[in-house]
């Protein structure tokens, strides 16, 4: 389509509109302190994970490479965080740890809304037997305890990163279904969804212009809150030895490894709980923020 | 068919199959809508008012369904129409618009998004011409700054804003017959006084022929040309609007305005009808008011009430009761 002055004044308007929309959204969340914070905490680990490499004077021992000559030294100005059974620098080891740790939490909310969110969505918009056979397997799903079957799953694919990822994905997904469901449900029946039925406008694009903009609120929180979750699952697999695998660096198994030294030692096995305890806590926060600014309804009075 | 009728709704029935049994919601509806006019259906809750509103664009919920009846728009039959064929009907000659303008608009979405999706939908029209039609549109129905409101979310106008656009999206694909089910009762007096004017003068204005369902006479006394009374999903009396309020044959119609709180009577207890409206699973044999009915005689407990015409300066009244049939004999 040819450009016209006027179609670049009609986008220049809506772009204008859109802008104040981001605006009004950031202004909203600006003003609550503890979601700034939480946000730089998050944004902190997440460029730490990045930039790894340039950002630590021992990438090689955050890679895995032992220094058995400085084991177990406690912090100082040449190791921040001190150094573990194997001499490695526990700051490096954090850094590249959080590779694992935040890919597990960002992919596993991903996979697990890519899954859920069409069911939920098909199971709500077309109900009746669809809806009926959807919710009977999520309900499957839900009836395991969700670390057993994570346990399950990395026992019986292996204990590996992909699968540690895939297994903490496959007993996430029913929640969201079951959000995105519940949702729909009460989305269906309102008029504007009729009214487009009405005028013969496809499922397809119903679902797509109608149902999921109105669903992604509540699933953006859940899913920023289930982020940190995500994460501590992931540890705790990691923890009992079926996820990342050594000399990956990853802090679940951090814990795990250094346990048996954290009387005497507590450094190292207690960065890697500081670093989970933080990043869970500060996605769970950041959760919070995001359901107020998200709901137009709401952020007015934010 | 009658020259000038618009839509003309003949011998409607409406079942819905629950588990209790049929539900008979609507029971041989019959009335007509003629251009340019405002005709006003009234009648209590549950009265199968809004189900007829409905059963015209196609849209009974389920598990109602149409038994018997025509429905003819402009000349054709609306019900022997396929789903495709409806789906251009609706929003292209007919809309209609609900009582709660918020729930019939998407939160999440600018109203000038919307309203242009909708125009596009039915007009072959670019970006830009949607953009100006909506516009228009909001000025055709009294929006002030039609560009702010463009721009608003749902949640920010009023609900006198909100009807006001909902009318607007009804216009704006050049629809013939609006069908406006209690459009004024979830707004407070004054703005449902705009919203009736701003009806009256979309249809001066737009040629428009509006089906006004309302359980308010008020209302009806406001705006309608003509208007039938709904009672069990019948209508039992219809005629100019002067001529049913003032000159009313059917003891319902009386009932009903009796009801009506008036400054004469200040101080005396309101009237009321006795009993209540019937349930549609057990509707009473022969003519259905005759339980709540103070002249109900003999044959109205058991043979169905004909249809009466009366000739008055402002055109048909139409009666059904046997009260009317006795004289008619005589």
């Amino acid at each position: 389509m040819a450009l016209s002055p006027n179609d670049v004044d009609v986008r220049a308007q809506r772009r204008s509109a859109r802008y104040q929309e981001y605006r009004l959204m950031l202004g909203a969340f600006r003003r609550d302190i503890l979601a700034l914070i939480s946000l730089v905490i998050i944004l902190a680990f997440v460029i730490g994970a990045i930039f790894a490499p340039w950002l630590t004077p021992y990438p090689d021992q955050g890679r895995g490479e032992p220094n058995i000559l400085e084991k177990f030294q406690p912090p100082s100005w040449k190791h921040p965080l001190g150094t573990d059974y194997l001499g490695r620098d526990v700051l490096a080891r954090i850094l590249f740890g959080g590779r694992s740790s935040l890919s597990i939490g960002f992919l596993v909310v991903f996979l697990a809304g890519l899954i859920g969110i069409p069911l939920g969505a098909i199971a709500g918009f077309y109900g009746g037997w669809i809806d009926e056979v959807l919710m009977r397997i999520t309900d499957v799903f839900l009836s395991f305890p969700p670390l057993l079957l994570a346990v399950a799953i990395a026992a019986a694919l292996g204990p590996s990163f992909v699968n540690t990822m895939i297994a903490i994905a496959v007993t996430w997904w029913p929640w969201y279904a079951r959000l995105v469901r519940a949702q729909t449900l009460s989305l269906r029946e309102q008029y504007f969804i009729q009214a487009a039925h009405s005028i013969g406008v496809g499922d397809l694009t119903i679902i797509l212009r109608h149902i999921l903009p109105n669903v992604l609120g509540p699933v953006l929180v859940q899913g920023t809150m289930d982020i940190g979750s995500a994460i501590l699952t992931g540890a705790a697999i990691s923890f009992i030895g079926l996820g990342v695998q050594p000399p990956t660096a990853d802090w679940g198994k951090m814990i795990s490894t250094g346990r048996i030294y954290f009387i005497e030692r507590p450094w190292f096995a207690g960065s890697a709980g500081a670093a989970i305890f933080l990043v869970a806590l500060a996605f769970n926060l950041l959760g919070d923020a995001v359901r107020d600014v998200t709901d137009p309804r709401t952020r007015r009075g934010a | 068919m009658k020259d000038g009728v618009l839509l003309s709704v003949e011998n409607l029935h409406v079942r819905f199959d629950t588990y209790a049994g049929q539900v008979h919601a609507v029971n041989g509806m019959t009335f007509d809508v003629r251009r340019g006019e405002i005709f006003g259906l009234v009648g209590e809750s549950g009265c199968g008012k809004s189900v007829t509103g409905l059963a015209i664009v196609g849209m009974v919920p389920h598990p109602g369904r149409i038994t018997a009846g025509r429905i003819l728009f402009d000349g054709e039959d609306l019900l022997s129409k396929d789903e495709e064929e409806m789906q251009h009907i609706r929003g292209r000659r007919i809309a209609m618009i609900f009582q709660d303008p918020s729930a019939a608009l998407n939160p999440v979405f600018t109203v000038g998004n919307q309203i242009t999706r909708i125009i596009r939908h039915h007009m072959n029209l670019s970006r830009r011409d949607a953009y100006e039609r909506a516009l228009s549109v909001f000025e055709a129905v009294g929006l002030p700054d039609p560009v702010r409101i463009y721009r608003s979310y749902p949640h920010e106008l009023s609900g006198g804003m909100q009807q006001r656009v909902m009318i607007a999206m009804a216009l704006s694909s050049g629809a013939e017959l609006l069908i406006a089910d209690e459009p004024t009762t979830a707004l407070d007096v004054t703005i449902q006084a705009q919203i009736l004017d701003l009806l009256a003068h979309l249809r001066e204005t737009q040629h428009l022929s509006i089906l006004l369902i309302t359980h308010n006479l008020g209302v009806v006394a406001e705006i309608c040309d003509r208007v039938g009374v709904a009672y069990a999903g019948n209508i039992v009396e219809m005629g100019a609007t002067e001529v049913v309020l003032n000159q009313m044959k059917h003891p319902y119609t009386e009932g009903l305005i009796a009801a009506l709180p008036s400054p004469t009577r200040r101080g005396q207890p309101l009237q009321s009808i006795e009993g209540s409206v019937p349930d549609g699973l057990h509707l009473p044999s022969g003519c259905t008011f005759h339980p709540r009915c103070p002249h109900v005689m003999d044959r109205c407990r058991d043979h169905t009430p004909p249809r009466v015409q009366f000739s008055t300066p402002y055109g048909d009244h139409v009666v059904s009761c046997h009260l009317y049939a006795r004289e008619e004999a005589r």
